[in-house]
């Protein structure tokens, strides 16, 4: 590689250089206190993959009403929208899921408040199957073995003799969290469930495979078949808006917005128009459920 | 140009290495060579070339650096010592709900196991699979279009093989993720739409032209008396080419191969979308879907805070694939160099 053997002083020069650029950015590595970048006109959000699109159109409408006004939406998946809240980059992070304490003590501590929750949207974590696949429904206890990986073959919960094949989301995902918790009790998904990025990967490889079956938002579900889910012990509910509302789906869920510290300014603005009227019918046409009006 | 004199008494054919400018004023002084000094610009200029040669290296430096540093404080702190066991990472352990001791990458969940053998195992698996498909191709298609193909062929040939190298992997993921990967379930009838198998096609058609590419220019630059004389000797062609230039060739085809093996190892876009991310501890089954280290940093660092077990972990991967690139590259390199020797040595 190096061919000159008598030139030490390269590697002088090198180690010069690293032992500077270690000092100096050691320093810099927790300076990341700066208030979010958001000057007034500006709002970074980030967040739940299953929330860009809502997170989008919201942005969009109020970006239209208050014009000079910047909103930047991504997505990640919540743990990335989370992660950037606590790192500073975002200053509104949209979870499907709520805040973990973990996640609490990591802004706290890294920005010195807490994490404010607002509840924004209705969802139902739906499960699909191809269109082809004729099962019915399934109860929460059949799922759980489904994709702890025990149950293997679809004819031991009543379908054709056939393999399952597993679509999980990545772990930085809210729906991967909301499930892993409600449906695994906390266990770990099967190590052959695959991993893919977003709802809409899922929805698209279940839609191309005759054993599958995945989890996600309902407001994707398109190509594929959702199935009616049953809690230990009752009837199997299908995942509409009334069923969602009343709570007798259940695998329903908020979604939410988080700030740090208290929202202010932007934010603010952006969070009270997410939840007028208006901002509620924007959730409505992506396609999940408004509110329920207790809950707001 | 007195100031800069060619090394004089060489031939002008001679390899590369003799044939060096020297930038220094002749030895035997006359006056009048003693009477130029070196032009200051000449010097910056030199300067300047160093410089940007160290930057690299500087650059690479940096780099691993960097990555170790936030790797490395899992060996100290009391918040990874608290989640994580270090020897969690390499050998099995039976964890709560499982039946047997077992390799397993959960990083999210109560514990989070961060087993890093699944992941290597899968980089590995798609890594040697791709090199089994691009090696041989690599090669013989640069002994076809070198030594067989007329020149028309290699006119329209070799761009096109070199054009393959310039499609983003990006383009090539989503291809093996949507046509591939279904023509591959419905042709072997796997029972994973996404595995190993597809994510190594995709690979191999980015290895494909690095290993051609060098593997062509090697073959091309063999002495054309190496081959005359064979000729000359009554070999046939076949002869000639696979005793007498494929060996002559060996050691820029194994630079190839190592630079392919590196880019293959490197790859992250393919993988993440065509192998099905599924951390499945799996050694011979290629059926299987993987889960590379290289995807696994793709799809969790955005995800974690700085400083969380997670983070560390992820970055000891980085440290981990680096090394193992470098250490590659620098065994290939030596290797290279011994072949090198032994062949000019005979030759």
């Amino acid at each position: 590689m190096l061919r000159a053997r008598q030139n030490h002083w390269v590697f002088l020069a090198l180690a010069a250089t690293l032992a500077v650029a270690g000092c100096t950015s050691g320093k810099r590595a927790d300076g990341g206190e700066s208030s979010p970048r958001g000057a007034d006109s500006t709002l970074t959000i980030k967040g739940s993959d299953t929330m860009v699109i809502l997170a989008q159109k919201w942005a969009q409408a109020f970006m239209d009403a208050n014009p000079g006004k910047v909103l930047q939406v991504s997505g990640g998946g919540s743990g990335t929208g989370v992660a950037a809240l606590i790192n500073g980059t975002a200053d509104l992070a949209n979870a499907s899921r709520p805040i973990k304490d973990k996640e609490r003590k990591q802004l706290t501590k890294r920005r010195g408040v807490d994490a404010s929750e607002f509840r924004v949207a209705l969802d139902s974590l739906a499960v699909y199957v191809p269109a082809a696949n004729g099962i019915e429904a399934l109860t929460i206890p059949q799922l759980k073995k489904i994709f702890r990986g025990q149950t293997t073959n679809w004819k031991d919960v009543g379908g054709e003799d056939m393999r399952i094949v597993l679509y999980s989301r990545e772990n930085n995902s809210g729906t991967y969290a909301y499930f892993k918790e409600h449906v695994l009790d906390n266990e770990d998904f099967a190590a052959t469930a695959q991993t893919l990025p977003g709802t809409a990967a899922v929805i698209h490889a279940v839609s191309k495979d005759k054993g599958g079956i995945g989890y996600g938002g309902i407001a994707y579900a398109e190509g594929v078949r959702t199935v009616k889910v049953a809690a230990e012990g009752s009837d199997p509910v299908e995942p509409t808006m009334e069923n969602a509302t009343s709570g007798k789906y259940p695998l329903s869920r908020f979604l939410n917005i988080y700030s740090a510290g208290e929202a202010s300014g932007l934010a603010k603005e952006y969070l009270d128009f997410v939840l007028s009227d208006e901002g509620q019918k924007v959730v409505e046409g992506v396609g999940y459920y408004p509110l329920p009006k207790e809950a707001k | 140009m007195s100031e800069t004199v060619l090394d004089a008494g060489e031939p002008a054919n001679a390899p590369a290495a003799h044939r060096r400018i020297t930038l220094r004023p002749p030895r035997a002084k006359s006056k009048l060579a003693s009477s130029f000094h070196t032009p200051w610009w000449h010097r910056a200029a030199e300067r300047t070339i160093a410089v940007f040669a160290l930057a690299a290296i500087a650059a690479i430096a940096l780099i691993f650096i960097f990555i170790a540093r936030e790797a490395l404080p899992m060996l100290w702190e009391a918040e990874f010592a608290e989640e994580v066991a270090l020897r969690d990472l390499f050998v099995p352990k039976q964890w709560h709900g499982y039946e047997d001791p077992v390799f397993v990458w959960q990083p999210v969940g109560e514990p989070a196991k961060f087993n890093v053998v699944p992941l290597f195992i899968g980089s590995l698996k798609v890594t040697l699979l791709a090199m089994l498909m691009s090696v041989p191709l690599g090669i013989g298609c640069a002994m076809f279009v070198a030594l067989y193909a007329p020149r028309a062929v290699r006119e329209v040939v070799k761009p096109i093989i070199e054009l393959l190298a310039g499609i983003p992997s990006v383009v090539l993921g989503f291809f093996a993720l949507m046509v591939l990967a279904s023509w591959a379930q419905a042709t072997f009838g796997f029972r994973f739409r996404l595995n190993a198998v597809v994510a190594a096609i995709g690979l191999a058609l980015t290895i494909v032209p690095v290993i051609f590419t060098i593997s062509e220019d090697a073959i091309q630059s063999v002495p054309k008396t190496l081959t005359e004389a064979a000729l000359a000797l009554g070999a046939r062609k076949y002869q000639v080419a696979l005793r007498v230039v494929l060996p002559a060739a060996i050691p820029g085809i194994a630079a190839g191969v190592v630079l392919g093996f590196g880019r293959a190892v490197g790859e992250t876009m393919i993988v993440l979308m065509a192998s099905g991310n599924a951390a499945v501890m799996e050694l011979f089954d290629f059926s299987t879907s993987v889960r590379t280290v290289t995807a696994t940093i793709a799809a969790e660092l955005g995800e974690v805070a700085q400083g969380d077990p997670h983070w560390r972990v992820l970055f000891l991967l980085g440290v981990m694939l680096f090394a193992v690139t470098f250490v590659l590259n620098i065994v290939g390199d030596i290797a290279i160099r011994r072949l090198q020797k032994r062949l000019t040595a005979t030759s």
